[in-house]
């Protein structure tokens, strides 16, 4: 084990872990990310916190983790690289750490023009593999980027993102490998609709030796409604919603089409456990947090193992 | 070369508003293969300001001068009898060439035209595209010759990110994705493991970050 | 043909409308026309092929340019005719003049002048 980590923990005794995510408010209210942690903390066994996710600015993932883990949850910080140099990242990493968290997700971040700063600076002083890099050295050698000695060692168990349906679709593993190189250690995937690629990804990865090497979830998003299904189509570079799951969702009523979404996804996780390679799936119900612990039951996957 | 472009005409005359003997001065460099800033801009830009002032009523004066470039000193020295006969200078050369005027003239005010936007190239006419950011760490042997740093919005030195589509980045369906052609371009010279490998963290003293920046040849000096 | 065309109109001749520069139309206006407007032949029949092409963009950019300072893009158009199109010349020239006797003289000159005069290019 190279940290605390419950997730850790989990994954190296090989049993199928769940994750999801939470985005932290748009505002100082600390009242909105404790009642999201409520309704997932028993249907976990690591929740991710976004990073001024879209660029939208929102509080700190930072902050919002520690607000979860003083609920007792297991937080995972995602931290991108547009906002921070490596000396904010590294500050940030030992404060984490101090603080109980264990788990972090290595991100390059949404570009600024996403959200509502469009006229930001960026920062990118690194990308996610060098952010993955950075904190495996600090944790492993004890030292920051510059060199100097550690007092007192960050011990995270590192993650990365990995998307099978962005492109060039041939590179998408080479990226993956290369991030395992750096020091990934568990691997959560864009949500996945078209399971024919992802199945194709998954051949490319184990015929590298990556799933022998890096813990792999899968994610998945349950789909609300038509209009969300198509706006994730045609408007989110890097998501693929085949045509069949389109009409699959148009094909029912409008009032049934939420439940429909929900079947889709717990389908979908379990062929995810079918899967050679695949140790554990994540769970992105986006304003729909209420949804994870009837996605997890519906899956088979409650109780979760205590820790 | 430098790229720029004429800046809007109601922002220059904001700048004016208190002078009626200009001087206009262009360049023969970089801002005229990009129309920015050559002698035939300043005939179109001392053209319109008179326009704008006629119809205010007021009158203007404006001497026409094109310089061979602005960021040499000799060419500056060109104006050196002339220049204090008039009240304010409009330079439409580069960001360089205006500051190095205001540097050598500092008794009259110098206003920039023009709005200095990027390193590089005539794509075709009409059509110029960035190509470098002048990081002071070319890496173009890394990446088969396309920048990483300028072509990836993100500059990632290990991309691409989740949202490459089609060969398109996320942030603008126009915009190439850098690394997507990275890639092309490797995989057409059968290099593609070039991209295997980890391209460290990024020094990033050399460029704007390190403060301004300067060269010095001794072997070259007088 | 011996049609007639309003006296306003003074004709300045050049031999492809793809010689008119955005300077000459700014420069015309300097001097006092209440408008301008260039005559090229049509689209296709170009004797060097896009000349015509390039003017319409030209009057396109000092459109804008003119809008952009107040003087007002309507004072300058572009028409396409052929050389052999007299009747049409005549239209077109009645046309602008019309246009540019609404808008009222060059705003540069002071309230009060009857000046007024009109400088198109017209391929021969």
């Amino acid at each position: 084990m190279t940290s605390k980590s419950n997730l850790e923990r989990i994954l190296e005794k090989g049993d199928f872990a769940v994750t999801s995510e939470c985005g932290p408010p748009r505002g100082a209210d600390p009242e909105i990310i404790r009642k999201k942690g409520k309704l997932i903390k028993s249907s976990v066994d690591a929740i991710n916190v976004t990073d001024n996710q879209t660029s939208m600015v929102r509080m700190s993932s930072f902050s919002s983790c520690i607000i979860l883990k003083e609920m007792g949850m297991n937080p995972v910080l995602q931290m991108v690289t547009r906002d921070r140099n490596r000396i904010a990242i590294q500050s940030d990493i030992l404060g984490a750490a101090a603080l109980g968290i264990n788990n972090i997700l290595c991100l390059s971040g949404d570009h600024q023009k996403f959200g509502d700063h469009d006229t930001a600076k960026n920062v990118y002083d690194m990308d996610s593999i060098h952010l993955i890099q950075t904190v495996k050295y600090m944790r492993d050698e004890g030292k920051f980027l510059g060199g100097d000695e550690l007092k007192g060692i960050p011990k995270f168990f590192i993650g990365a993102a990995a998307n099978p349906f962005a492109d060039p679709f041939e590179f998408r593993v080479v990226r993956l490998a290369k991030k395992v190189a750096a020091g990934a250690q568990f691997i959560q995937t864009q949500c996945i609709y078209n399971l024919d690629r992802f199945k194709i990804w998954m051949e490319q990865v184990r015929e590298r030796g990556l799933h022998e090497k890096v813990h792999i979830l899968g994610g998945v998003t349950p789909i609300k409604s038509l209009g969300m299904a198509k706006y994730m189509k045609n408007m989110v570079p890097g998501m693929d919603v085949p045509d069949e799951l389109i009409a699959r969702i148009k094909g029912v009523d409008k009032e049934k089409r939420a439940e429909e979404g929900i079947k889709i996804c717990v389908e979908t996780i379990q062929q995810l456990k079918e899967m050679e390679g695949i140790h554990g799936v994540h769970i992105m119900a986006i304003e729909w947090e209420e949804m994870v612990a009837e996605i997890a039951k519906e899956a088979g996957l409650l109780p979760r193992p205590s820790e | 070369m430098i790229i720029g472009e004429g800046k809007p005409i109601k922002d220059i005359l904001v700048m004016i508003k208190n002078y009626s003997k200009i001087l206009l001065i262009g360049c023969r460099g970089c801002v005229t293969v990009c129309s920015a800033g050559g002698e035939k801009e300043v005939g179109i830009l001392a053209s319109v300001l008179s326009l704008a002032r006629k119809k205010e009523g007021k009158e203007i004066e404006i001497r026409e001068v094109t310089l061979e470039r602005q960021c040499d000193p000799e060419y500056l020295e060109e104006i050196r009898s002339f220049v204090e006969d008039y009240e304010a200078v409009i330079s439409i050369a580069c960001g360089a060439g205006v500051q190095f005027m205001a540097e050598k003239y500092r008794k009259i005010p110098i206003y920039p035209g023009i709005n200095t936007n990027f390193i590089g190239v005539t794509e075709e006419q009409g059509i110029w595209v960035e190509r470098c950011q002048a990081c002071g760490n070319c890496k173009l042997h890394l990446t088969g010759g396309i920048c990483p740093i300028t072509k990836c919005s993100k500059s990632l030195l290990n991309g691409p990110c989740g949202g490459s589509a089609d060969g398109k980045c996320e942030v603008n369906p126009e915009v190439e994705c850098g690394w997507q052609l990275i890639y092309d371009l490797l995989k057409e010279q059968g290099k593609l493991d070039t991209l295997e490998v980890i391209i460290p963290i990024n020094d990033w003293s050399t460029s704007r970050d390190g403060g301004p920046r300067k060269i010095v040849r001794e072997d070259l000096k007088l | 043909m011996r049609l007639s065309y309003p006296t306003n109109i003074k004709i300045i001749k050049v031999p492809c409308t793809g010689k008119v520069d955005v300077l000459y139309l700014l420069k015309s206006f300097q001097n006092g026309a209440d408008g301008v407007y260039v005559a090229g032949c049509m689209e296709g029949d170009c004797h060097y092929l896009t000349g015509n092409l390039r003017a319409r963009k030209r009057v396109e950019y000092t459109k804008k340019i003119l809008d952009d300072i107040g003087i007002g893009g309507d004072r300058i158009e572009i028409y396409n005719m052929s050389a052999a199109q007299g009747a049409r010349f005549v239209e077109v020239a009645n046309e602008m003049t019309e246009r540019i006797k609404a808008l009222g003289p060059n705003p540069i000159k002071k309230r009060g002048s009857t000046e007024s005069g009109k400088d198109p290019s017209k391929e021969e």
